[in-house]
Protein backbone atom coordinates (compact mmCIF):
# COMPACT_ATOMS: atom_id res chain seq x y z
CA UNK A 1 0.00 0.00 0.00
CA UNK A 2 1.57 3.31 -1.02
CA UNK A 3 0.66 4.86 2.31
CA UNK A 4 3.13 3.04 3.80
CA UNK A 5 6.06 4.72 2.47
CA UNK A 6 7.68 7.42 3.98
CA UNK A 7 7.89 11.19 2.39
CA UNK A 8 11.20 11.09 3.04
CA UNK A 9 11.92 7.95 0.71
CA UNK A 10 8.95 9.43 -1.73
CA UNK A 11 10.68 12.17 -2.39
CA UNK A 12 14.08 10.81 -3.23
CA UNK A 13 12.28 8.32 -5.64
CA UNK A 14 11.84 11.63 -7.64
CA UNK A 15 15.01 12.93 -7.48
CA UNK A 16 14.56 16.05 -5.04
CA UNK A 17 17.83 16.56 -3.53
CA UNK A 18 18.56 16.91 0.23
CA UNK A 19 18.78 20.71 -0.85
CA UNK A 20 15.79 21.09 -2.80
CA UNK A 21 13.95 19.57 0.25
CA UNK A 22 15.34 21.69 3.20
CA UNK A 23 14.83 24.85 0.87
CA UNK A 24 10.77 23.69 1.23
CA UNK A 25 11.26 23.09 4.81
CA UNK A 26 12.76 26.61 5.25
CA UNK A 27 10.15 27.91 3.01
CA UNK A 28 7.23 26.08 4.69
CA UNK A 29 8.28 27.72 8.19
CA UNK A 30 8.13 31.10 7.06
CA UNK A 31 4.50 30.43 5.06
CA UNK A 32 3.49 28.99 8.36
CA UNK A 33 4.93 31.90 10.61
CA UNK A 34 7.14 29.98 12.58
CA UNK A 35 10.95 31.40 13.46
CA UNK A 36 13.94 29.67 10.87
CA UNK A 37 14.93 27.46 13.50
CA UNK A 38 11.98 25.09 12.79
CA UNK A 39 13.21 24.47 9.26
CA UNK A 40 15.01 21.43 10.68
CA UNK A 41 12.35 20.16 12.98
CA UNK A 42 10.10 20.26 9.80
CA UNK A 43 12.61 18.10 7.54
CA UNK A 44 12.67 15.54 9.93
CA UNK A 45 9.28 15.35 10.53
CA UNK A 46 8.32 15.45 6.78
CA UNK A 47 10.84 12.65 6.33
CA UNK A 48 9.51 10.28 8.92
CA UNK A 49 5.72 11.26 7.95
CA UNK A 50 3.77 8.44 6.36
CA UNK A 51 1.70 9.13 3.06
CA UNK A 52 -1.50 9.70 3.95
CA UNK A 53 -4.05 8.94 1.85
CA UNK A 54 -6.12 11.89 0.10
CA UNK A 55 -9.70 11.26 -1.18
CA UNK A 56 -10.91 14.23 -3.03
CA UNK A 57 -14.36 14.63 -3.49
CA UNK A 58 -15.70 17.54 -6.61
CA UNK A 59 -18.87 18.48 -6.40
CA UNK A 60 -20.91 21.42 -7.17
CA UNK A 61 -17.42 23.00 -8.77
CA UNK A 62 -15.52 24.77 -11.92
CA UNK A 63 -12.41 23.00 -10.85
CA UNK A 64 -10.51 26.48 -11.15
CA UNK A 65 -9.40 24.98 -7.39
CA UNK A 66 -7.69 21.63 -9.45
CA UNK A 67 -6.17 23.94 -12.10
CA UNK A 68 -4.84 26.75 -9.43
CA UNK A 69 -3.57 23.85 -7.98
CA UNK A 70 -1.56 22.12 -10.79
CA UNK A 71 -0.49 25.76 -12.10
CA UNK A 72 1.84 25.55 -9.33
CA UNK A 73 5.61 25.63 -11.79
CA UNK A 74 6.10 22.07 -12.29
CA UNK A 75 8.46 20.78 -11.11
CA UNK A 76 8.00 22.44 -8.16
CA UNK A 77 8.60 20.87 -4.39
CA UNK A 78 5.48 22.01 -3.20
CA UNK A 79 4.06 19.79 -6.65
CA UNK A 80 5.81 17.01 -5.37
CA UNK A 81 4.52 17.96 -1.51
CA UNK A 82 1.06 17.26 -3.43
CA UNK A 83 2.35 14.42 -5.23
CA UNK A 84 3.45 12.17 -2.53
CA UNK A 85 0.72 11.96 -0.47
CA UNK A 86 -1.24 9.30 -1.72
CA UNK A 87 -4.40 11.18 -4.00
CA UNK A 88 -6.53 7.89 -3.70
CA UNK A 89 -9.47 9.72 -5.51
CA UNK A 90 -9.28 12.61 -7.58
CA UNK A 91 -11.96 12.97 -11.18
CA UNK A 92 -9.58 15.48 -12.79
CA UNK A 93 -6.16 14.43 -11.92
CA UNK A 94 -6.89 10.46 -11.92
CA UNK A 95 -6.49 7.94 -14.97
CA UNK A 96 -9.49 5.90 -13.54
CA UNK A 97 -13.08 6.59 -14.58
CA UNK A 98 -16.35 4.97 -14.29
CA UNK A 99 -16.27 1.82 -12.24
CA UNK A 100 -13.02 1.70 -11.82
CA UNK A 101 -12.55 5.00 -10.22
CA UNK A 102 -15.45 4.67 -7.56
CA UNK A 103 -13.82 1.11 -7.14
CA UNK A 104 -10.51 3.17 -6.18
CA UNK A 105 -12.53 5.46 -3.53
CA UNK A 106 -14.06 2.42 -1.72
CA UNK A 107 -11.21 0.35 -2.00
CA UNK A 108 -9.38 3.98 -0.13
CA UNK A 109 -12.01 5.06 2.37
CA UNK A 110 -12.06 0.78 3.67
CA UNK A 111 -7.75 0.45 3.37
CA UNK A 112 -7.60 3.68 5.47
CA UNK A 113 -10.86 3.83 7.69
CA UNK A 114 -10.83 6.99 10.16
CA UNK A 115 -7.17 8.00 8.74
CA UNK A 116 -7.72 9.58 5.53
CA UNK A 117 -7.64 13.19 4.73
CA UNK A 118 -11.17 14.42 2.82
CA UNK A 119 -10.41 17.35 0.91
CA UNK A 120 -13.88 19.08 -0.70
CA UNK A 121 -14.05 21.22 -3.78
CA UNK A 122 -17.74 22.70 -4.77
CA UNK A 123 -20.78 22.82 -2.61
CA UNK A 124 -23.16 20.75 -3.03
CA UNK A 125 -27.28 20.70 -2.74
CA UNK A 126 -28.32 20.87 0.91
CA UNK A 127 -30.52 17.66 2.38
CA UNK A 128 -33.75 19.15 1.58
CA UNK A 129 -32.79 20.59 -1.89
CA UNK A 130 -33.41 17.61 -4.99
CA UNK A 131 -30.49 15.22 -4.84
CA UNK A 132 -30.42 15.31 -8.38
CA UNK A 133 -28.82 18.68 -9.17
CA UNK A 134 -25.51 17.42 -8.77
CA UNK A 135 -24.69 13.44 -8.76
CA UNK A 136 -21.72 10.98 -9.42
CA UNK A 137 -22.27 7.98 -10.64
CA UNK A 138 -25.64 8.12 -9.49
CA UNK A 139 -24.67 8.90 -5.87
CA UNK A 140 -25.93 12.24 -4.38
CA UNK A 141 -23.34 15.10 -3.32
CA UNK A 142 -24.66 14.70 0.35
CA UNK A 143 -24.67 11.14 0.43
CA UNK A 144 -21.19 10.90 -0.92
CA UNK A 145 -20.08 13.02 1.52
CA UNK A 146 -21.68 11.56 4.65
CA UNK A 147 -20.27 8.10 3.63
CA UNK A 148 -16.84 9.57 3.20
CA UNK A 149 -16.86 11.42 6.24
CA UNK A 150 -17.73 8.78 8.35
CA UNK A 151 -14.31 7.30 8.06
CA UNK A 152 -12.21 10.43 7.24
CA UNK A 153 -9.89 11.94 10.50
CA UNK A 154 -10.36 15.58 8.97
CA UNK A 155 -12.21 17.32 6.14
CA UNK A 156 -10.28 19.96 4.25
CA UNK A 157 -13.06 22.55 2.18
CA UNK A 158 -10.70 23.91 -1.14
CA UNK A 159 -12.16 26.70 -2.83
CA UNK A 160 -14.81 29.24 -1.46
CA UNK A 161 -17.52 27.14 -2.83
CA UNK A 162 -16.74 24.22 -0.39
CA UNK A 163 -16.17 26.31 2.51
CA UNK A 164 -18.90 28.76 2.20
CA UNK A 165 -21.55 27.97 -1.13
CA UNK A 166 -19.87 30.09 -3.12
CA UNK A 167 -21.19 31.17 -6.39
CA UNK A 168 -23.70 28.06 -6.33
CA UNK A 169 -25.14 29.24 -3.12
CA UNK A 170 -25.54 32.68 -4.45
CA UNK A 171 -28.59 34.37 -4.39
CA UNK A 172 -31.48 33.23 -5.65
CA UNK A 173 -29.53 29.76 -5.08
CA UNK A 174 -31.39 27.48 -7.24
CA UNK A 175 -30.00 24.39 -5.94
CA UNK A 176 -30.17 25.03 -2.52
CA UNK A 177 -26.23 24.61 -2.70
CA UNK A 178 -24.67 24.71 0.75
CA UNK A 179 -21.10 24.23 2.15
CA UNK A 180 -19.04 21.53 3.89
CA UNK A 181 -19.26 22.67 7.41
CA UNK A 182 -23.01 23.52 7.12
CA UNK A 183 -23.15 19.79 6.40
CA UNK A 184 -20.18 18.09 8.58
CA UNK A 185 -20.66 18.89 12.39
CA UNK A 186 -18.61 15.73 14.02
CA UNK A 187 -15.14 16.20 12.02
CA UNK A 188 -13.03 19.06 12.47
CA UNK A 189 -13.60 21.59 9.06
CA UNK A 190 -10.10 22.93 7.89
CA UNK A 191 -11.58 25.65 5.46
CA UNK A 192 -9.29 26.93 2.32
CA UNK A 193 -11.28 29.13 1.03
CA UNK A 194 -10.43 31.36 -2.03
CA UNK A 195 -11.69 31.57 -5.91
CA UNK A 196 -9.19 29.64 -6.68
CA UNK A 197 -7.06 29.70 -3.22
CA UNK A 198 -3.45 30.53 -3.43
CA UNK A 199 -1.64 27.31 -4.53
CA UNK A 200 0.96 27.82 -1.80
CA UNK A 201 -1.83 27.78 1.00
CA UNK A 202 -3.76 24.15 -0.24
CA UNK A 203 -0.24 22.53 0.03
CA UNK A 204 0.95 24.52 3.23
CA UNK A 205 -2.11 23.21 4.90
CA UNK A 206 -1.28 19.66 4.09
CA UNK A 207 2.32 20.40 4.95
CA UNK A 208 1.01 21.82 8.12
CA UNK A 209 -0.67 18.37 8.80
CA UNK A 210 1.90 16.06 7.68
CA UNK A 211 4.49 17.99 10.25
CA UNK A 212 2.68 19.05 13.12
CA UNK A 213 0.04 15.05 12.98
CA UNK A 214 -2.26 18.09 14.16
CA UNK A 215 -5.02 20.58 12.55
CA UNK A 216 -3.75 24.39 12.60
CA UNK A 217 -5.21 27.05 14.70
CA UNK A 218 -8.19 28.06 12.80
CA UNK A 219 -10.09 31.21 12.82
CA UNK A 220 -13.88 31.92 12.97
CA UNK A 221 -14.47 30.90 9.90
CA UNK A 222 -12.37 27.46 10.61
CA UNK A 223 -9.60 29.06 8.59
CA UNK A 224 -5.76 28.12 9.27
CA UNK A 225 -4.47 31.59 10.84
CA UNK A 226 -0.96 31.05 9.13
CA UNK A 227 -2.57 32.21 6.05
CA UNK A 228 -5.53 33.89 6.64
CA UNK A 229 -4.83 35.93 10.04
CA UNK A 230 -3.86 39.48 8.19
CA UNK A 231 -6.24 40.77 5.33
CA UNK A 232 -5.09 41.48 2.29
CA UNK A 233 -5.38 45.77 3.28
CA UNK A 234 -2.90 45.25 6.17
CA UNK A 235 -0.64 43.61 4.04
CA UNK A 236 -0.72 45.49 0.46
CA UNK A 237 1.86 47.12 -0.60
CA UNK A 238 -0.30 49.82 -2.08
CA UNK A 239 -0.98 50.87 1.69
CA UNK A 240 0.64 53.43 2.30
CA UNK A 241 -1.11 55.48 -0.53
CA UNK A 242 -4.66 54.57 1.35
CA UNK A 243 -2.59 56.34 4.93
CA UNK A 244 -2.20 58.88 2.72
CA UNK A 245 -5.23 59.59 0.91
CA UNK A 246 -4.24 58.66 -2.46
CA UNK A 247 -6.67 56.94 -4.88
CA UNK A 248 -6.68 55.45 -8.15
CA UNK A 249 -10.43 56.85 -9.64
CA UNK A 250 -10.71 54.77 -12.40
CA UNK A 251 -8.57 52.25 -14.11
CA UNK A 252 -6.82 54.47 -16.24
CA UNK A 253 -6.06 57.45 -14.54
CA UNK A 254 -2.85 59.35 -13.47
CA UNK A 255 -3.86 57.55 -9.72
CA UNK A 256 -3.94 54.15 -11.41
CA UNK A 257 -0.97 54.34 -13.67
CA UNK A 258 1.12 55.65 -10.64
CA UNK A 259 -0.15 52.66 -8.69
CA UNK A 260 -2.18 54.26 -6.37
CA UNK A 261 -4.24 52.78 -3.77
CA UNK A 262 -8.04 50.91 -5.19
CA UNK A 263 -10.20 51.67 -2.53
CA UNK A 264 -12.78 53.74 -4.83
CA UNK A 265 -12.59 51.18 -7.31
CA UNK A 266 -13.94 48.49 -5.22
CA UNK A 267 -11.13 46.85 -3.57
CA UNK A 268 -12.28 44.36 -0.81
CA UNK A 269 -8.85 44.21 0.42
CA UNK A 270 -9.86 45.58 3.88
CA UNK A 271 -12.62 42.96 4.98
CA UNK A 272 -11.01 40.30 3.33
CA UNK A 273 -8.59 37.80 4.70
CA UNK A 274 -5.99 36.00 3.07
CA UNK A 275 -2.55 35.33 2.05
CA UNK A 276 -2.21 36.76 -2.02
CA UNK A 277 -0.29 39.98 -0.68
CA UNK A 278 2.08 37.72 0.80
CA UNK A 279 2.47 34.46 -1.16
CA UNK A 280 1.46 36.18 -4.70
CA UNK A 281 0.14 34.02 -7.49
CA UNK A 282 1.84 32.20 -10.46
CA UNK A 283 5.20 31.34 -8.43
CA UNK A 284 5.54 34.86 -6.76
CA UNK A 285 4.68 36.94 -9.69
CA UNK A 286 2.40 39.16 -8.70
CA UNK A 287 -1.33 39.24 -7.44
CA UNK A 288 -4.54 41.30 -8.19
CA UNK A 289 -3.67 44.33 -7.02
CA UNK A 290 -0.13 44.55 -7.83
CA UNK A 291 -1.72 43.86 -11.10
CA UNK A 292 -3.86 47.11 -11.03
CA UNK A 293 -6.93 45.47 -10.00
CA UNK A 294 -9.22 45.57 -6.98
CA UNK A 295 -9.22 42.28 -4.57
CA UNK A 296 -12.73 40.95 -4.99
CA UNK A 297 -12.55 39.51 -1.44
CA UNK A 298 -13.05 35.83 -2.92
CA UNK A 299 -11.84 34.11 0.38
CA UNK A 300 -14.98 35.92 2.27
CA UNK A 301 -18.28 34.11 2.57
CA UNK A 302 -21.04 35.92 0.54
CA UNK A 303 -18.29 37.44 -1.66
CA UNK A 304 -20.75 36.86 -4.67
CA UNK A 305 -23.77 38.66 -2.84
CA UNK A 306 -21.66 41.24 -1.35
CA UNK A 307 -22.25 44.21 -4.04
CA UNK A 308 -20.80 44.94 -7.66
CA UNK A 309 -16.98 43.96 -7.27
CA UNK A 310 -16.28 47.44 -8.76
CA UNK A 311 -18.15 49.37 -5.92
CA UNK A 312 -16.64 50.71 -3.08
CA UNK A 313 -16.43 48.65 0.32
CA UNK A 314 -18.47 51.61 1.86
CA UNK A 315 -21.11 51.81 -0.93
CA UNK A 316 -24.32 50.47 0.15
CA UNK A 317 -26.23 47.35 -1.22
CA UNK A 318 -29.29 47.70 -3.19
CA UNK A 319 -31.12 50.59 -4.09
CA UNK A 320 -30.81 53.58 -1.81
CA UNK A 321 -31.32 56.19 -3.59
CA UNK A 322 -35.03 55.10 -4.85
CA UNK A 323 -35.31 54.29 -1.34
CA UNK A 324 -34.75 57.68 -0.64
CA UNK A 325 -36.71 58.85 -3.13
CA UNK A 326 -40.03 56.46 -2.08
CA UNK A 327 -39.62 57.24 1.22
CA UNK A 328 -38.88 61.30 0.92
CA UNK A 329 -42.07 61.08 -1.56
CA UNK A 330 -44.30 59.42 1.13
CA UNK A 331 -42.74 62.08 3.83
CA UNK A 332 -43.79 64.68 1.87
CA UNK A 333 -47.17 63.45 1.62
CA UNK A 334 -47.59 62.57 5.35
CA UNK A 335 -46.08 65.77 5.78
CA UNK A 336 -48.39 67.65 3.59
CA UNK A 337 -51.76 65.77 4.82
CA UNK A 338 -50.60 66.69 8.73
CA UNK A 339 -50.20 70.61 8.24
CA UNK A 340 -53.83 70.01 6.01
CA UNK A 341 -55.18 68.84 8.69
CA UNK A 342 -53.66 71.42 11.33
CA UNK A 343 -55.07 73.86 9.13
CA UNK A 344 -58.30 72.61 9.40
CA UNK A 345 -58.59 71.93 12.53
CA UNK A 346 -57.81 75.61 12.92
CA UNK A 347 -60.39 77.18 10.24
CA UNK A 348 -63.09 74.81 12.18
CA UNK A 349 -62.27 76.41 14.91
CA UNK A 350 -62.89 79.78 14.03
CA UNK A 351 -65.81 78.87 12.11
CA UNK A 352 -67.10 77.29 15.42
CA UNK A 353 -66.34 79.85 17.57
CA UNK A 354 -69.56 80.95 19.65
CA UNK A 355 -68.83 84.12 21.05
CA UNK A 356 -70.69 84.95 24.35
CA UNK A 357 -71.41 88.56 25.78
CA UNK A 358 -71.64 89.94 29.01
CA UNK A 359 -75.29 90.43 28.89
CA UNK A 360 -75.66 86.74 27.64
CA UNK A 361 -73.59 85.90 30.62
CA UNK A 362 -75.21 87.92 32.82
CA UNK A 363 -78.43 86.54 31.98
CA UNK A 364 -77.68 83.00 32.93
CA UNK A 365 -76.14 84.51 36.06
CA UNK B 1 -26.27 37.66 9.78
CA UNK B 2 -24.57 35.30 12.63
CA UNK B 3 -21.09 36.07 11.61
CA UNK B 4 -19.50 39.55 10.66
CA UNK B 5 -19.43 39.65 7.08
CA UNK B 6 -22.99 38.22 6.91
CA UNK B 7 -23.92 41.19 9.90
CA UNK B 8 -21.81 43.70 7.76
CA UNK B 9 -24.08 42.93 4.38
CA UNK B 10 -27.18 43.36 6.82
CA UNK B 11 -26.08 46.12 8.57
CA UNK B 12 -25.03 48.40 4.40
CA UNK B 13 -28.26 46.15 3.19
CA UNK B 14 -31.59 45.90 4.37
CA UNK B 15 -30.83 47.35 7.69
CA UNK B 16 -29.29 51.01 5.81
CA UNK B 17 -32.20 50.56 3.88
CA UNK B 18 -34.69 50.52 5.76
CA UNK B 19 -32.81 53.38 8.34
CA UNK B 20 -32.53 55.67 5.41
CA UNK B 21 -35.94 55.07 4.60
CA UNK B 22 -37.48 56.23 7.88
CA UNK B 23 -34.66 59.32 7.57
CA UNK B 24 -36.25 60.56 4.71
CA UNK B 25 -40.06 59.73 5.59
CA UNK B 26 -39.62 61.04 9.11
CA UNK B 27 -37.53 64.38 8.02
CA UNK B 28 -39.67 65.39 4.88
CA UNK B 29 -43.04 64.64 6.85
CA UNK B 30 -41.24 67.72 9.39
CA UNK B 31 -40.22 70.18 7.37
CA UNK B 32 -43.15 70.42 5.06
CA UNK B 33 -45.39 70.61 7.69
CA UNK B 34 -43.61 73.23 8.88
CA UNK B 35 -43.45 75.00 5.28
CA UNK B 36 -46.91 74.09 5.18
CA UNK B 37 -48.09 75.66 8.35
CA UNK B 38 -45.98 78.80 7.65
CA UNK B 39 -47.11 82.01 8.47
CA UNK B 40 -50.32 83.84 7.77
CA UNK B 41 -49.53 86.14 4.42
CA UNK B 42 -49.29 89.47 5.34
CA UNK B 43 -51.01 91.54 3.04
CA UNK B 44 -49.87 95.03 4.40
CA UNK B 45 -46.85 96.58 2.32
CA UNK B 46 -43.46 96.34 4.74
CA UNK B 47 -40.59 98.95 3.76
CA UNK B 48 -38.02 96.34 4.13
CA UNK B 49 -37.63 92.86 2.48
CA UNK B 50 -37.70 89.28 4.67
CA UNK B 51 -34.78 87.37 2.08
CA UNK B 52 -31.74 89.71 2.89
CA UNK B 53 -32.36 89.71 6.62
CA UNK B 54 -33.42 86.35 6.78
CA UNK B 55 -29.77 85.07 5.49
CA UNK B 56 -28.26 87.68 7.14
CA UNK B 57 -29.61 86.46 10.28
CA UNK B 58 -29.14 82.52 9.47
CA UNK B 59 -25.04 84.39 8.97
CA UNK B 60 -24.93 86.31 12.13
CA UNK B 61 -26.80 83.99 14.86
CA UNK B 62 -24.45 81.29 13.47
CA UNK B 63 -21.59 83.34 15.38
CA UNK B 64 -22.09 83.46 19.34
CA UNK B 65 -22.38 87.00 20.72
CA UNK B 66 -20.11 88.56 22.94
CA UNK B 67 -22.16 88.19 25.71
CA UNK B 68 -23.26 84.59 25.09
CA UNK B 69 -19.08 83.53 24.35
CA UNK B 70 -18.52 85.08 27.93
CA UNK B 71 -21.16 83.69 29.99
CA UNK B 72 -20.67 79.93 28.46
CA UNK B 73 -17.22 79.69 26.21
CA UNK B 74 -16.86 76.25 26.98
CA UNK B 75 -20.70 75.48 25.22
CA UNK B 76 -18.76 77.78 22.45
CA UNK B 77 -15.97 76.51 21.62
CA UNK B 78 -16.62 73.10 22.73
CA UNK B 79 -19.28 73.07 20.41
CA UNK B 80 -17.88 74.55 17.28
CA UNK B 81 -14.76 71.95 17.29
CA UNK B 82 -16.81 69.25 17.44
CA UNK B 83 -19.48 70.32 15.24
CA UNK B 84 -16.52 70.91 12.56
CA UNK B 85 -15.03 67.26 13.19
CA UNK B 86 -18.36 65.71 12.88
CA UNK B 87 -18.73 67.37 9.57
CA UNK B 88 -15.54 67.16 8.23
CA UNK B 89 -15.04 63.03 8.98
CA UNK B 90 -18.96 62.65 7.32
CA UNK B 91 -18.61 64.84 4.37
CA UNK B 92 -15.36 64.59 3.35
CA UNK B 93 -13.42 61.08 4.22
CA UNK B 94 -13.15 59.74 0.91
CA UNK B 95 -15.25 56.41 1.91
CA UNK B 96 -17.85 58.26 3.03
CA UNK B 97 -17.98 60.59 -0.18
CA UNK B 98 -17.90 57.21 -1.94
CA UNK B 99 -21.44 56.11 0.16
CA UNK B 100 -22.56 59.70 -0.59
CA UNK B 101 -22.16 59.00 -4.36
CA UNK B 102 -23.70 55.44 -3.80
CA UNK B 103 -26.97 56.79 -2.44
CA UNK B 104 -27.15 60.76 -4.20
CA UNK B 105 -25.02 59.91 -7.44
CA UNK B 106 -22.93 62.52 -6.93
CA UNK B 107 -19.24 62.94 -5.46
CA UNK B 108 -16.87 65.98 -4.29
CA UNK B 109 -13.22 66.22 -3.24
CA UNK B 110 -12.18 64.52 -0.14
CA UNK B 111 -9.46 65.71 2.35
CA UNK B 112 -6.68 63.04 3.08
CA UNK B 113 -7.16 60.53 5.88
CA UNK B 114 -4.40 61.26 7.82
CA UNK B 115 -6.67 65.21 8.12
CA UNK B 116 -9.79 62.95 8.98
CA UNK B 117 -8.05 60.91 11.44
CA UNK B 118 -6.89 63.63 13.57
CA UNK B 119 -9.86 65.27 12.71
CA UNK B 120 -11.60 62.64 14.06
CA UNK B 121 -9.34 61.92 17.30
CA UNK B 122 -10.25 65.55 18.29
CA UNK B 123 -14.01 65.41 17.67
CA UNK B 124 -14.18 62.14 19.94
CA UNK B 125 -11.92 64.04 22.93
CA UNK B 126 -14.03 67.05 22.55
CA UNK B 127 -17.82 64.78 22.39
CA UNK B 128 -15.99 63.13 25.66
CA UNK B 129 -16.01 66.35 27.34
CA UNK B 130 -19.36 67.93 26.41
CA UNK B 131 -20.45 64.57 27.80
CA UNK B 132 -18.56 65.55 31.28
CA UNK B 133 -19.26 68.98 31.39
CA UNK B 134 -22.98 68.16 31.05
CA UNK B 135 -23.14 65.61 33.76
CA UNK B 136 -20.78 68.06 36.12
CA UNK B 137 -21.98 71.63 35.66
CA UNK B 138 -24.92 71.78 37.94
CA UNK B 139 -27.72 73.82 35.65
CA UNK B 140 -26.42 71.66 32.25
CA UNK B 141 -27.43 68.33 34.73
CA UNK B 142 -30.68 69.80 35.96
CA UNK B 143 -32.06 70.49 32.75
CA UNK B 144 -30.81 67.76 30.69
CA UNK B 145 -33.01 64.97 29.89
CA UNK B 146 -32.64 61.49 28.68
CA UNK B 147 -33.43 62.63 24.88
CA UNK B 148 -30.57 64.81 25.19
CA UNK B 149 -28.52 61.63 26.43
CA UNK B 150 -30.01 59.18 23.84
CA UNK B 151 -28.40 62.42 21.08
CA UNK B 152 -25.23 62.03 22.35
CA UNK B 153 -25.02 58.96 22.57
CA UNK B 154 -26.04 57.92 18.88
CA UNK B 155 -23.62 61.30 17.80
CA UNK B 156 -20.69 59.52 19.46
CA UNK B 157 -21.20 56.03 18.47
CA UNK B 158 -20.56 56.53 14.97
CA UNK B 159 -17.25 59.21 15.41
CA UNK B 160 -15.98 56.20 17.63
CA UNK B 161 -17.04 52.90 15.74
CA UNK B 162 -15.26 55.05 12.75
CA UNK B 163 -12.26 56.37 14.33
CA UNK B 164 -12.02 52.37 15.63
CA UNK B 165 -12.62 50.97 12.30
CA UNK B 166 -9.64 53.35 10.26
CA UNK B 167 -7.61 52.30 13.05
CA UNK B 168 -8.85 48.23 12.47
CA UNK B 169 -8.28 47.82 15.90
CA UNK B 170 -10.88 45.48 16.63
CA UNK B 171 -10.88 42.28 14.25
CA UNK B 172 -12.33 40.87 12.42
CA UNK B 173 -12.46 44.13 10.15
CA UNK B 174 -16.40 43.60 8.78
CA UNK B 175 -17.35 43.36 12.37
CA UNK B 176 -16.30 47.01 13.57
CA UNK B 177 -17.14 48.33 10.16
CA UNK B 178 -20.41 46.50 10.60
CA UNK B 179 -20.79 48.14 14.21
CA UNK B 180 -20.17 51.41 12.57
CA UNK B 181 -22.87 50.99 9.60
CA UNK B 182 -25.20 49.69 12.44
CA UNK B 183 -24.50 53.10 14.50
CA UNK B 184 -25.56 55.38 11.67
CA UNK B 185 -28.12 53.28 10.83
CA UNK B 186 -29.54 54.11 14.74
CA UNK B 187 -28.56 57.74 14.19
CA UNK B 188 -30.70 57.77 10.94
CA UNK B 189 -33.63 56.30 13.08
CA UNK B 190 -33.26 58.50 15.96
CA UNK B 191 -32.89 61.42 13.70
CA UNK B 192 -36.16 63.00 12.55
CA UNK B 193 -37.94 62.58 15.79
CA UNK B 194 -35.55 63.73 18.27
CA UNK B 195 -33.84 67.23 18.32
CA UNK B 196 -31.40 66.01 15.93
CA UNK B 197 -34.00 67.98 13.29
CA UNK B 198 -31.67 71.06 14.11
CA UNK B 199 -29.34 70.38 11.68
CA UNK B 200 -32.09 71.23 9.50
CA UNK B 201 -34.49 73.15 10.87
CA UNK B 202 -32.15 75.70 13.25
CA UNK B 203 -31.28 77.16 10.17
CA UNK B 204 -34.57 77.44 8.84
CA UNK B 205 -35.56 78.80 12.16
CA UNK B 206 -33.06 81.71 11.98
CA UNK B 207 -34.03 82.77 8.44
CA UNK B 208 -37.84 83.09 10.12
CA UNK B 209 -36.50 84.91 12.88
CA UNK B 210 -34.26 87.24 10.62
CA UNK B 211 -36.85 87.37 8.21
CA UNK B 212 -39.49 89.03 10.69
CA UNK B 213 -36.96 91.30 11.84
CA UNK B 214 -36.18 92.75 8.84
CA UNK B 215 -39.79 93.45 7.64
CA UNK B 216 -40.32 96.62 8.68
CA UNK B 217 -43.75 97.21 8.59
CA UNK B 218 -46.99 96.52 10.18
CA UNK B 219 -48.73 92.91 10.70
CA UNK B 220 -51.88 92.88 8.69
Amino acid sequence: MAARKTLGESLREHGVSRRGFLKFCAATASMMALPPSMGPVIAAALEKARRPSVIWLSFQECTGCTESLTRSHSPTVEDLIFDVISLDYHHTLQAAAGHQAEAAREQAMKDNHGEYLLIVDGSLPGPNSNPGFSTIAGISNYAMLQEAVAGAKAVVAVGTCSAFGGLPAAAPNPTGAVSVMDIVKDKPVINVPGCPPVPMVITGVLAQYLVFGKLPDLDEYHRPLAFFGQSIHDRCYRRPFYDKGLFAESFDDEGARKGWCLYRLGCKGPSTYNACATMRWNSGTSWPVESGHPCLGCSEPKFWDAGGFYEPLSAPLGTPGNTLLAAGAAGVVIGGVAATLAKHRAATAVAERQPVTVEELEQKL
Amino acid sequence: MSDPMGFLLWVKGPAFNFALAVFALGMLARLVEIFILGRKTNYAEAKGGEWGPGFKTMLTRTVADPGTFARAPFNVVVGWIWHIGFITALLLFIPHIELFRGVLGIAWPGLPNPVVDAVTAITILALVATLVHRTQHPVKKHISTPEDYLVWTVTFLPVLTGYLAYHRLVNPYPLILGLHILSVNLFLVVFPFTKLTHVFTAFIARWYNGAIFGRKGVQS
